[in-house]
């Protein structure tokens, strides 16, 4: 059976610039003139016509949409309505398909979640980060902690029937309260999604900065062990199983389209900087929006490199991304050092029914257990 | 200088008009430019010919700004009074660890020009130099250089010099060699003071090597002072330590380039060619001679090299060790004082067992290994030589940890040396303090000037080897110099201290230290080891232990996070790179035990300074 086919659409623009994040995104004083938020929606559709053109006659409707960014409500629901209708236009959806957007708590109301609803999105995914206003003050975040549950309540209520909550733990100055906290926060928004991602410090952000001149303690790691064994003992209690080392969800509830990254599908990334990965290539598109509307508006392609994955690297990525899911990878191929059963690192049923899924201790040592599956 | 009348040739030149001199001078006091400089004014190289540190070959020694192996050239000269002479100069390593060839050098001269900046003072390696001049009864000329400098302070160290050897200051040269100013009286003073060359030009023909060379084209380039007959390409030689007879297919002096000649006589100095390949078999201090008619009696002071400091040297890249072993080989041709045996360790590989005749020689070598053959090298810490009584009496040579033996001994024995500091007064009680903690023993003091003070002291050499020098340039701010010379052996309570990784002793990481300083070394290596070493998925105590007892013990806690949070669409390549990336930095990570150490952990724990922070 051939693999499913998502699409990735990004959206590069943000408010105002978050000192953790290494993400493509611009503010609007970044971007001047040259760009145009109102119409950039335009450019992403040239894009999904070009993409129509390169995969010719492949007849897969698109399963899986997901736009992200930068903040996408900034180019308001008629533009990510017309994305959608061009991707409806030029692909087809499928008749189940899952459609998210993610939102800035900020940047959306009843009414734009109303019109999105309306234009075929299934699904809303809100950076909510911390309910702490002190985490939320380090991590640059500018909405009220209440913002997210606000919003999140909004969606579900207006018939929004997957909503997802993000998360970041381990900020310095977070404590275990402070978490626990935006748990209970998080569990009252009847919500049945949560992702939740140990903050990294990522080269070359004001908060990578900061930390280098001391004005802020680098992230512990012992300390994040300890916060995702709090965050998955209190998902779990509440009925969100884990289904990805950072992802928690209500049977149901998975994100189908980042379940197709880590099964190695093939997906379109549209916009500035967006990963494709179609029949086992790799690319990438230019980053800065100015250039890859340039790029699309005189008929060439967006493209910024390539790779063509040998099958060792295929192999390499599979274990990589498939051991970080609940349903684990199939042993057939690999080789089984019986320690990390011993070391307490995979889960032994399953290996007897032939699949690698990894214990929690597993999960926070995941990396150490890929590099020992592929020796 | 007039052309007309020609220079006395090699070989017929009358003792009476020769100067064999060399000069005893501290690292960067200038002696090279000095050597230019005279090189320029008797006329020997032309002013357009000219390069900095002319003789100085090896880049390295350029670089370093030291001369490691010492040369010969002769220099006509026409002095003031209208005479032809000719000065043989005779250029000296600068260091400590080649104390032995230096007092080869100077059995080589009747004179020593004694060079000290005047802006700095007399140096210990200096001092010691001139000790050891003296007592060759060599005549000194005593020289201020550079005293083009605004810091210079001449009559202050003039009054040192003149102190030191037992002359007015007014006798005390001054000199800069760099504008040459001065220069010329020191030639005139060459002449004037230092005795022409005695010897019996019809006896048996002898003559001391004092330096020796290996060239890649033409073997080994022997230098020697002829002390007695007559040595002429005509006849076959014999070395007369061994007996080796060899053809000498040439005989010529470099000056300064090399110039065939018929042959040498009586007081001249030159170098001989004799096809063979390796320095062992042209030993520094050993009598040449003519095969027919030789000679019986050799001349004094000859010592085979001996090592006294040994390390483990590796290459960081295992597939290397071929390319290791045949950069020794060669080295070994032109290092007569380097020995090496294969050895295994069970943390570095495959590497050598090599034996040094000092620090800098040590130095020297592994900077000529990576720099020559392009070789990454880790050497373990350096240890010296030990003796070992055992209980039934018999006798081991300890020369790495690892021969230690484990069951009781009856004596140890350490090499001791005696040191020379130099240093400003107001440092004495911080240098004492440093001496004491080394287990040294003051044998005397004495002040070379109102504020400087010369310090002797006996150390064990072992305290020396570990970063003595540098403790002792830190606590005077640079200000003391050092020297020293083996004076034997003395008793002491030694033991060996290992190195523990979760119950896996580390070979690399084991030392023979006193007792009392056996916690120190410990506590030191655990903790710097706690700090290089990656968590593991498992607690892994590192412990110091001498024999099965447990001196000291560390932690490192088992790794509880290791996974990236996030990995989505854009994240995936840059995630495969990084695994494959730790899939190679995997391979050159050692395996102790259960404990993956990284090799730049080895590297990092064996160096002597801070570690990096994790």
């Amino acid at each position: 059976m051939a693999p499913s086919l998502g699409m990735y659409v990004h959206v590069p623009f943000c408010s105002s610039r978050c000192g953790y994040c290494d993400f493509n995104t611009y503010t609007a004083t970044e971007l001047g003139k040259d760009v145009r938020r109102d119409t950039f929606h335009e450019v992403l559709v040239d894009e999904i016509r070009y993409a129509r053109s390169v995969l010719g006659e492949d007849p897969r409707p698109v399963s899986t949409v997901f736009v992200g960014g930068g903040t996408p409500t900034l180019i308001g629901s008629e533009g990510l309505n017309s994305v959608l209708v061009a991707i409806r236009d030029e692909f087809g959806l499928a008749h189940d398909a899952e459609v998210t957007t993610e939102a800035n708590p900020d940047s959306v109301d009843a009414a734009m979640l109303a019109e999105l609803l309306d234009g075929g999105y299934t699904r809303i995914s809100l950076g909510m980060q911390s309910s702490a206003p002190a985490v939320l003050r380090v991590l640059d975040r500018t909405h009220t902690p209440g913002a997210s549950v606000k919003a999140a309540r909004t969606a579900r209520d207006i018939g929004f029937q997957h909503v997802n909550l993000d998360l970041i733990y381990g900020t310095p100055g977070e404590t275990d309260d402070d978490l626990r906290r935006t748990l209970d926060d998080v569990l009252t928004a009847g919500i049945d999604h949560v992702s939740a991602y140990s903050l990294i410090v990522e080269d070359g952000t004001p908060l990578a900065r900061r930390v280098a001149r001391g004005e802020l303690p680098a992230p512990d790691d012992d300390v994040m062990a300890e916060r995702y064994v709090l965050i998955d003992d209190a998902l779990t209690a509440a009925g969100l199983h884990w289904y990805e080392v950072s992802n928690w969800a209500e049977t149901g509830g998975e994100c189908r389209h980042n379940l197709a990254y880590w099964r190695s599908d093939d997906w379109w990334g549209v916009g500035p900087g967006a990963h494709s990965h179609v029949a086992g290539e790799r690319w990438w598109n230019t980053k800065h929006p100015r250039t890859y509307a340039e790029r699309l508006s005189s008929g060439s392609s967006p493209e910024d490199g390539r790779e063509v994955l040998d099958e060792e690297q295929s192999h390499t990525e599979r274990v990589m991304l498939g051991v970080r899911l609940a349903e684990g990878i199939a042993v057939s191929g690999l080789t089984v050092d019986p320690a990390l059963v011993t070391e307490g690192l995979i889960a032994p049923d399953a290996l007897v029914g032939g699949t690698i899924v990894l214990t929690r201790r597993g999960r926070l040592l995941a990396d150490a257990v890929v590099r020992r599956l592929l020796g | 200088m007039p052309a007309n009348a020609p220079a006395p040739k090699p070989g017929r030149t009358e003792p009476s008009v020769i100067r064999n001199f060399c000069i005893i001078a501290h690292i960067d006091h200038g002696k090279s430019t000095l050597a230019d400089r005279m090189l320029q004014q008797t006329g020997v190289v032309e002013e357009r010919a000219m390069r900095a540190q002319y003789l100085d070959r090896m880049d390295i020694e350029r670089e370093r700004g030291i001369t490691i192996k010492s040369q010969a050239v002769r220099l006509p000269y026409r002095a003031a009074d209208g005479s032809d002479y000719v000065l043989n100069m005779i250029d000296t390593p600068g260091h400590v660890d080649f104390t032995y060839e230096v007092s080869r050098s100077l059995a080589a001269c009747e004179g020593a020009v004694l060079l000290v900046d005047a802006a700095q003072g007399i140096e210990a390696q200096t001092l010691a130099n001139l000790y050891l001049a003296l007592e060759t009864d060599l005549t000194i000329i005593p020289v201020l250089n550079k005293i083009d400098l605004p810091a210079a302070q001449p009559e202050k160290y003039a009054a040192e010099l003149a102190h030191l050897i037992g002359c007015s200051p007014d006798d005390v040269l001054l000199v800069s060699a760099k504008t040459g100013l001065g220069v010329n009286a020191l030639l005139e003073r060459i002449i004037e003071q230092i005795p022409a060359p005695i010897g019996d030009a019809d006896a048996p023909a002898r003559a001391m090597i004092f330096d020796s060379v290996y060239d890649t084209y033409r073997g080994v380039v022997t230098y020697v002072r002829v002390i007695d007959g007559h040595i002429s390409t005509r006849e076959r030689i014999q070395m007369m330590s061994t007996g080796a007879v060899h053809e000498l297919l040439e005989v010529g002096v470099i000056s300064p380039e090399p110039m065939p000649a018929e042959g040498l006589g009586v007081g001249e100095v030159g170098y001989l060619i004799t096809g063979v390949k390796d320095v062992r078999q042209s030993r520094v201090g050993d009598t040449v001679t003519t095969e027919r008619k030789g000679a019986t009696e050799a001349l004094g002071g000859y010592q085979d090299p001996k090592p006294m400091v040994f390390s483990g040297l590796y290459p960081i890249d295992g597939s290397d060790y071929p390319e290791l072993r045949d950069a020794l080989d060669k080295l070994k041709l032109n290092d007569a004082a380097l020995i090496y045996e294969p050895e295994t360790s069970l943390a570095l590989g495959f590497g050598f067992r090599c034996g040094f005749l000092g620090l800098l020689h040590m130095e020297i070598v592994r900077e000529r290994l990576e720099r020559e053959a392009n070789l990454d090298l880790i050497s373990t810490a350096p240890n010296v030589i030990y003796r070992v009584v055992r209980d039934d009496g018999s006798e081991i040579v300890v020369t790495n940890p690892s021969e230690f033996p484990t069951q009781k001994v009856s004596r140890i024995f350490e090499p001791i040396v005696k040191s020379t500091i130099i240093l400003p007064s107001e440092f004495v009680g911080t240098v004492m303090e440093l001496c004491q903690q080394r287990r040294g023993s003051l044998l005397g003091m004495d002040y070379l000037s109102e504020d400087r003070v010369e310090m002797r002291y006996t150390l064990p050499l072992a305290e020396i080897v570990f970063d003595f020098f540098d403790a002792l340039k830190s606590r005077t701010r640079g200000y003391a110099s050092l020297d020293y010379e083996l004076s034997g052996e003395q008793e002491a309570d030694l033991v060996k201290v290992d190195i523990l990784l979760h119950g896996d002793p580390v070979d690399a990481f084991s030392a023979i230290v006193h007792r009392d300083k056996a916690m120190s070394y410990g506590t030191m290596m655990t903790s710097k080891l706690k700090e290089l070493i990656p968590r593991q998925q498992f607690e892994v105590p590192i412990q110091a232990a001498i024999g099965s007892r447990v001196i000291t013990r560390e932690t490192i806690r088992a790794i509880r996070k290791d996974v990236l949070a996030k990995c989505y669409g854009g994240d995936i390549s840059r995630k495969r790179k990084l695994l494959e990336k730790q899939k190679e930095g995997k391979k050159r990570m050692k395996m102790v035990g259960r404990v993956e150490v990284p090799q730049e952990a080895f590297v990092a724990a064996l160096s002597t300074t801070e570690p990096p922070k994790k």
